[in-house]
């Protein structure tokens, strides 16, 4: 052993742009600007397939207004799948929340009192999840997965398996408004990857959920309570579906137990995407919005060219294999050391 | 006596350490041959090596006279060597016979054939004098006991002609200790050769033939025989270094006055039992045993990761509650535990997230971080500890093992705790960096800090602690001044030899 240069000076010489990439640490990201890159390629496609169609105004924003409820859950999931973990129940939550609040009896009370609803059922839904897979030790796959069964039950329960009829004009007219002729709609999804970004990447709950995902021991082992922190960053992504469940009812006029279905895999596909790691630990905001805006602008060119939803289911697992085997080898570059 | 394997100049380094540097082990068919080392002397990495699980940087392996390479696990159990590891290999929820065939199965076309993979086990175990053991049980379900009988079980159905066994008798009573040994001595008169692994010098002289004794990575002795008196083998363990790292004792800068830890008859059940202690600002108590004899399960009690089932800790007097990490962390204990990587660092956070950490509160107004404080306090801090680069946006993943260590240890420091728990703080470390860990040990002392600090490398206790508690299985066995004991008596006492 003695023959060893001394430790300081010899592993250390990495390059600094092949450091792993903390909250803060790069200004640039290898995989951020290959994501980045596939998105460009998407809009030139849209671009060459339908030149009259694509890029005018009236279609991108009405393709962003139907991505924007997604868009907010797949915010929240980042989180999630940062600190580790997984949430299969927002789609169920989702229809839970826009029954409970265009029930007749939540409606009479006025916009105001069925947002809070909305929010409201999200959240404690979240919270529900987050206690049982902190203080019940319960696998997150599991946990959620009773919760996207039961929550989807009682939503058929309270609708009677109705689509209930949004009756309130001041709660239409606002979220299907526009402010400063942008959809209100698209204005929320934008807030609340703004917030979502400033909290991963701002703020201590951020910074914790980072370090549960990279290890939960030494985060523990830190003085950091690190039950109570999975179980809000769950109740975080309940919240998140809460808002999308109120997104869709202003936007289909509607509550029913249906809405949301398949936005967990949506969510998580976009997620994936964009980056994150299913193991925890890394990730990033701007990758899921670009992951939300690919899966979007895609579905959008399938459309436009009169191609049928067959197709595009491939076409989108396709691209999730291929973003994902491109993130494993632009990780494998980096992790040389 | 067939010469059945031969290694010569093995040589395996991984980042920040040299494993193996140079080992020559030569094992004949049917001999028992043991492996002594103390730990850290690299006999793990040289199982590894032999299970093909490691591939050594340099030297060669021959097998029969054949020049060979163990390139994966696999290959090593085709050429006839099979290992059963300290920590059971088993997956508890398949059955006995699933296990034993596990890689192997009993099978046509792809088809399981149970009924067959029953049968051969019962076989096996029979051979092993524990034909009561039903093949079709659940393995999780079976004793520790039984568990090593499957483990060997399996090592026979590959046709082992060398078997490898870590510490086999860790886990048994006194009366499976004798049927393992009986099994032992029936496979070596078969013609296999066995190479055992174990701190238990008495073992070694009922059972074995021949002893190669480990340092440092490097072969010290090879085919002795297993009379060697145990002085001589002590000796040839604790050989000091040609060039020696430990640190050279200083003067001591205890502060009597000033009682700052204090833990008594702590206990957890089947971990340890019994421990009463205090420690003093300015003094650094090591904690001398083996690996296994619950030191790192007493540190990480007194710190409350593990929750304590008897006992009371006290800091500057006041009670500690036990089983609260976040209380400890604010009362002024900072953990450095001994698995850096997996208990204490964020490998994909810079070098401030790992800094701040612990003290996430001082860093943020109204939740929000304030990045810039953070920064300026953690560079200073880095700067202080001479850890280098001192650049706290670096990755924490880029930086040596020594570096890292120090990035534990600033955690705490800019938290303010005066109380560290180092728990084998030079593990993974290189010989250069030590020595500063050793100064910056020295210097938190000095500065008032009070310090507990495990090793199992007794010269790192008996150089740097002003007083030693010497633990095993479990209990503290001896308490004295550092400067009243030698390697020579930890060593005899931690391994419960009858020498001196």
């Amino acid at each position: 052993m003695t023959q060893l240069e001394p430790a300081t000076g010899r592993d250390t010489e990495v390059p600094k742009a092949s450091a792993p990439r903390s909250s803060r640490s790069l200004p640039v990201d290898l995989r951020l600007a290959l994501l980045f890159g596939v998105l460009v390629v998407i809009i030139v496609i849209g671009w060459a397939t339908a030149p009259q169609q694509f890029l005018t105004e009236s279609n991108l924003s009405t393709v962003l207004r139907l991505a924007a409820p997604s868009g907010v859950v797949a915010v929240g999931m980042t989180f999630v799948i940062i600190s580790g973990g997984i949430d299969l129940s927002v789609g169920s939550v989702i229809g839970l929340a826009s029954v409970w609040l265009t029930t007749l009896a939540t409606q009479s009370y006025g916009p105001f009192v069925m947002v809070l609803c909305g929010l409201g059922v999200g959240l404690a839904a979240g919270l529900v999840n987050g206690v049982l897979i902190a203080y019940g030790r319960m696998v997150p796959f599991i946990a959620t997965l009773a919760l996207y069964i039961a929550a989807s039950g009682l939503a058929e329960r309270i609708s009677g398996r109705q689509t209930q009829v949004v009756r309130d004009e001041d709660f239409l007219d606002f979220f299907r408004g526009d402010f400063l002729s942008i959809p209100v709609l698209i204005w929320i999804f934008a807030v609340v990857v703004a917030i979502g970004w400033v909290v991963l990447n701002r703020t201590t709950f951020g910074r914790r959920t980072f370090a549960v995902g990279g290890n939960a021991e030494a985060t523990r082992l830190a003085g950091i309570n690190v039950k109570r922190h999975t179980a809000l960053v769950y109740g975080v992504a309940g919240l998140c579906a809460g808002l999308a469940a109120i997104m869709l009812a202003a936007r289909t006029t509607a509550g029913a137990s249906t809405h949301g279905q398949f936005y967990e895999l949506d969510a998580i596909a976009a997620v994936v995407i964009g980056g994150t790691l299913l193991t925890g630990g890394r990730g990033t905001m701007i990758g899921t919005v670009i992951g939300v805006l690919i899966f979007t602008l895609l579905n959008n060119i399938f459309i436009l060219n009169n191609l049928e939803t067959d197709v595009q289911k491939i076409a989108k697992g396709v691209i999730i294999v291929i973003a994902v085997l491109l993130q494993f080898r632009a990780n494998r570059a980096r992790s040389t050391s | 006596m067939t010469q059945l394997l031969t290694m010569t100049g093995i040589v395996k380094t991984f980042p920040g350490v040299r494993a193996l540097d140079g080992v020559d082990l030569q094992v004949q068919a049917g001999e028992v041959h043991c492996l002594l080392g103390q730990n850290g002397a690299g006999k793990s990495t040289l199982i590894k090596v032999l299970a093909g699980a490691h591939q050594p940087d340099e030297g060669e392996i021959h097998w029969l006279g054949q020049k060979t390479t163990l390139s994966s696990p696999v290959a090593a159990l085709r050429m006839g060597v099979a290992t059963m590891y300290q920590e059971l290999d088993l997956i508890p929820g398949l059955s006995v016979a699933d296990n034993i065939f596990l890689g192997h199965e009993r099978a046509r076309f792809g088809f399981t054939r149970d009924r067959r993979a029953r049968h051969e086990a019962t076989a096996l175990l029979k051979r092993l004098g524990h034909a009561e053991i039903p093949p079709d049980r659940e393995v999780g379900r079976l004793s520790a006991a039984g568990q090593q009988l499957v483990s060997m079980a399996r090592a026979l159905a590959h046709d082992a002609r060398l078997i490898v066994m870590d510490e086999p008798t860790a886990a048994l009573a006194a009366d499976e200790v004798d049927n393992l040994f009986r099994i032992v001595e029936e496979l070596t008169e078969e013609g296999v050769a066995v190479v055992y692994i174990s701190h238990r010098l008495e073992e070694i002289r009922r059972i074995g033939h021949r002893v190669t004794v480990l340092k440092d990575g490097r072969t010290v002795a090879t085919g002795l025989p297993a009379d060697t008196p145990t002085s001589e083998l002590v000796a040839l363990m604790s050989g000091k270094r040609v060039e020696t790292v430990y640190p050279v004792r200083e003067e001591s800068t205890v502060d009597e006055s000033r009682e700052v830890l204090r833990v008594e008859r702590l206990g957890r059940d089947d971990e340890f039992a019994d421990v009463t202690f205090t420690v003093h600002a300015g003094e650094i108590l090591g904690i001398a045993g083996l690996v296994g004899a619950g030191r790192s399960e007493i540190l990480e009690t007194i710190f409350g990761a593990r929750r304590a089932h008897e006992g009371k800790v006290f800091v500057n007097g006041k009670r500690l509650r036990a089983g609260d990490v976040k209380a400890a962390v604010e009362a002024g204990i900072g953990l450095a535990p001994e698995e850096r990587k997996s208990q204490a660092l964020l490998m994909d956070m810079s070098v401030a997230d790992n800094v701040t950490l612990a003290s996430l509160a001082k860093y943020s107004s109204y939740g929000f971080t304030e990045n810039g404080k953070e920064l300026k306090d953690s560079r200073a801090m880095l700067e202080d500890l001479d850890l280098r680069p001192p650049d706290p946006r670096r990755g924490i993943r880029t930086l040596s093992g020594g570096n890292q260590q120090k990035a534990v240890v600033a955690r705490w420091l800019v938290h303010g705790s005066r109380i560290l728990l180092l728990d084998e703080p030079t593990r993974g470390v290189d010989v250069g960096a030590r020595a500063e860990l050793y100064r910056l040990i020295r210097e938190l002392a000095a500065d008032g800090v009070a310090i507990v600090m495990v090793s199992s490398e007794m010269p790192e206790v008996l150089g740097l602690a002003d007083r030693v508690l010497v633990v095993r299985e479990g209990r503290v066995i001896h308490e004295a001044p550092a400067d009243q004991l030698t390697e020579a008596d930890v060593l005899d006492m931690v391994m419960e030899g009858s020498a001196a």
